[in-house]
């Protein structure tokens, strides 16, 4: 266990191919860091409404709500980022602009700069991030308000793009706050204070997919803080039963029959020959995942790996995940 | 498994169906779009249609199943496949910018066309507005159906993939957005004002629209609204064109000759979203083919519940001796509940969907590496 402040990384950025489950591992790893006692903001940015889903809590607003108090004192701020609430609070912060916010919203400036306008959008989602990750306390001792922030980013696919606001922006503002808010961002994002988690699965597809995305955000100066291999399944087999299960040795089918009926389970050829093929899949499968767990090990980004639920990722599981996160180092 | 009120989803049929013109799969990311949209278009293929199938960003491996190398935006005849009942199948990937850049090629003259190509504002739409994939994908579609009608191309099926959105609706709200984007007032307003109609609105919008450039000048720097309205009134002409390229597109999705395939995955997340698919099409009265489950586990020892091999491994372990026929026992365990739960996922689907046909294809235990592997994955999920 280590406390509020011994790791450098204030913002967590989790990414991940679809259907790896990367909004759960953002859930579970905002839970981790509420458990060592810190106030964690979780946000998403996409309005999919996936955190609430998970942490079966009520749609996460544009304003910020506790969704979790820990007994250690931490607790889970939740945030559902959209670009044009953030644009009029930006304009509302930095140009006092008041009713001049519902006239721009009118005449369809709102809309223009947070759908059309290349890149304009992605900079002010992840413009409020920024915000919330360098907001201080009121008063004499300040203080950050957030001891961490944990971000349920787009995907793999789209986090480069997302994450490389800089030169999106550059193409179309080249100077001005929306170049120089830019700037800070990306001063931010290729600092020590942020990490880029990749989830995965131990499959061909997603881990591919993990390391383009490793070599792209390399080539974009972006730290990968780790990859977190998700549905990790356990091998059931011993390594000479599962040699003996894939060659299909018959000796595997009478010791099969022979403990069956040592149970009193009546045993048919169809039930045998069900359990083989199940046999053989599993065999197959593990040794699938250990070819591409090895695959992210040779890699020199710490590699993490979360159990398999057989219930999918109903709350109860979440908190199992969280405790597992809160074991790795380097979170 | 199949009731009267759950009808089974029949993809032979409709791949057999020669007025079916269009196939599009959908659904949220990570469910096996691309993959299944690649199998269909095989299994069509060696079934007699002349297919072609519009790829958008498919992974490494199985764009090379595929015999694709690069993305050029080209159909290139795939090898290979079984041709004796008179089919073909030509595969592309979609390339977003160089899409863009040919429509405006199309309906620009040269002049103004090499204009637009270099305005950093097209630039950055053209590789960045979010949407434009969506749009370019349509595009493309209506492109390809154009070379289908007026026989430049011997194609009778097109099988396409959808990107990979925040939404799994995006897609069909790509020619609504960017109608949006054309006819922005704003866009307008900025760039000829003198266009607007003179009501007592006008004053108004003036101010707010001279407060609102002041803004973004301010905000983004004097370059981007003068690469705006360069950009604007460079496309001016092109703009009906665009438009109605647009909604022609979207009125081909709606016709009886296309048909929607949800994929989904067992998992609450994308049947929900594949929920949300299906009602989108309803209201839009798009043609739903119907939804398609993959990765479904199918327990192999149907006889035994998950229950009765935990209890059935325990004795055994008691016992001693039976190490491996206990493991084995604990695979079925596990394989027998995660069937279980895949079925109530689809159960419940069925139940809150009725009518709607469904479709599953088991959990494959590799990945696609070749035509060999489609053409399994495409028996499968016709049911084959």
């Amino acid at each position: 266990m280590t406390g509020p402040s011994d790791s450098p990384v204030r913002l967590h950025v989790v990414t991940g191919k679809g259907g790896t489950g990367k909004t759960t591992i953002a859930a579970a790893m905002a839970l981790a860091l509420a458990a060592r006692g810190q106030r964690v903001l979780l946000a998403e940015v996409e309005g999919r409404q996936g955190l609430a889903q998970v942490l079966d809590v009520a749609p996460l607003g544009t304003e910020e709500r506790t969704l979790v108090t820990d007994p250690s004192g931490g607790e889970v701020v939740g945030l559902s980022v959209d670009a044009k609430t953030a644009l009029l609070e930006y304009l509302q912060k930095f140009y006092k602009l008041g009713r001049a916010g519902s006239i721009l919203e009118k005449v369809g400036a709102v809309d223009f700069a947070t759908t059309i306008a290349p890149g304009v959008r992605d900079v002010l989602l992840i413009g409020r991030v920024y915000e919330a990750v360098g907001r201080v306390t009121k008063g004499a001792r300040k203080r950050p308000v957030f001891d961490s922030v944990v971000l349920d980013a787009p995907p793999t696919g789209r986090i480069g793009r997302f994450l490389n606001v800089n030169s999106e922006v550059s193409d179309v503002a080249k100077v001005g706050p929306v170049r120089n808010q830019a700037d800070s961002i990306t001063r931010l994002l290729q600092s020590p204070a942020t990490a880029v988690h990749l989830v995965t699965l131990l499959e061909e597809m997603p881990v591919q997919e993990t390391l383009d995305a490793i070599d792209e955000l390399g080539t974009l100066s972006l730290r990968v803080g780790s990859v977190i291999a998700n549905g990790v399944r356990q091998p059931l087999l011993a390594d000479e039963d599962a040699a003996a299960v894939a060659d299909q040795d018959p000796r595997v089918h009478e010791s099969l029959e022979a403990a069956l009926t040592a149970v009193g389970i009546k045993t048919g050829p169809a039930l045998v020959a069900g359990l083989l093929q199940e046999g053989v899949d599993h065999v197959e499968r593990a040794r699938l995942q250990a070819e591409q767990h090895a695959i992210l090990q040779a890699l020199d980004i710490p590699v993490h790996a979360l159990p398999h639920l057989s219930d999918g990722v109903e709350s109860g599981e979440l908190g199992l995940l969280a405790d597992v996160l809160a074991e790795q180092e380097g979170l | 498994m199949a009731t009267p009120q759950t009808p089974v989803l029949d993809l032979d049929t409709i791949l057999g169906d020669r007025e079916r013109r269009i196939v599009v799969c959908c659904g949220s990311g990570g469910v096996g779009k691309t993959t299944t949209a690649a199998a269909l278009a095989v299994r069509a293929a060696e079934q007699g249609r002349r297919v072609v199938v519009l790829t958008i960003d498919p992974a490494r491996r199985l764009a090379q199943s595929l015999g694709l190398e690069e993305l050029d935006n080209t159909p290139r005849p795939v090898t290979g496949l079984d041709t004796s009942a008179g089919g073909s199948l030509d595969a592309m990937m979609l390339d977003m910018k160089r899409t863009f850049d040919e429509v405006v090629e199309a309906h620009a003259t040269p002049d103004k066309a090499a204009q637009i190509l270099a305005n950093p504002f097209y630039i950055a739409v053209s590789s960045s507005f979010a949407g434009t994939q969506e749009y370019m994908a349509m595009e493309k579609l209506g492109q390809l159906r154009g070379l289908m009608a007026d026989g430049s191309r011997d194609w009778d099926l097109i099988i396409v993939d959808t990107p990979p959105s925040r939404s799994a609706l995006d897609f069909l709200d790509a020619p609504k957005r960017l109608g949006s984007f054309l006819d922005g007032r704003f866009i307008r307003l900025l760039t000829a004002p003198a266009k607007v109609g003179g009501r007592a609105s006008l004053k108004v919008f003036s101010a707010g629209v001279s407060l609102a450039g002041g803004v973004m000048t301010k905000l983004l720097g004097g370059d981007f609204l003068r690469d705006v309205q360069t950009f604007v009134a460079a496309m001016d002409t092109m703009f009906g064109g665009f438009r109605q390229r647009a909604d022609q597109t979207y009125a081909l999705l709606s016709r009886p000759e296309t048909a929607f395939v949800v994929v989904a995955a067992p998992e609450r997340d994308a049947m929900r979203e594949a929920g949300f698919f299906i009602e989108r099409l309803a209201s839009d009265r798009m043609p739903l083919a119907g939804v398609l489950v993959n990765r479904v586990h199918i327990a192999g020892a149907k006889q035994m519940g998950a229950g009765r091999a935990e209890d059935a491994a325990a004795q055994l372990e008691e016992m001693g001796g039976h190490d491996l026929a206990a493991a084995l026992l604990r695979v079925h365990a596990e394989v027998a509940e995660t069937a279980a739960r895949h079925r109530g996922v689809i159960t419940r689907f069925r139940t809150s969907h009725p009518g709607v046909p469904l479709g599953t294809v088991p959990a494959h235990a590799v990945d696609i590496h070749d035509l060999a592997g489609l053409r399994e994955i495409g028996e499968a999920l016709t049911g084959r």
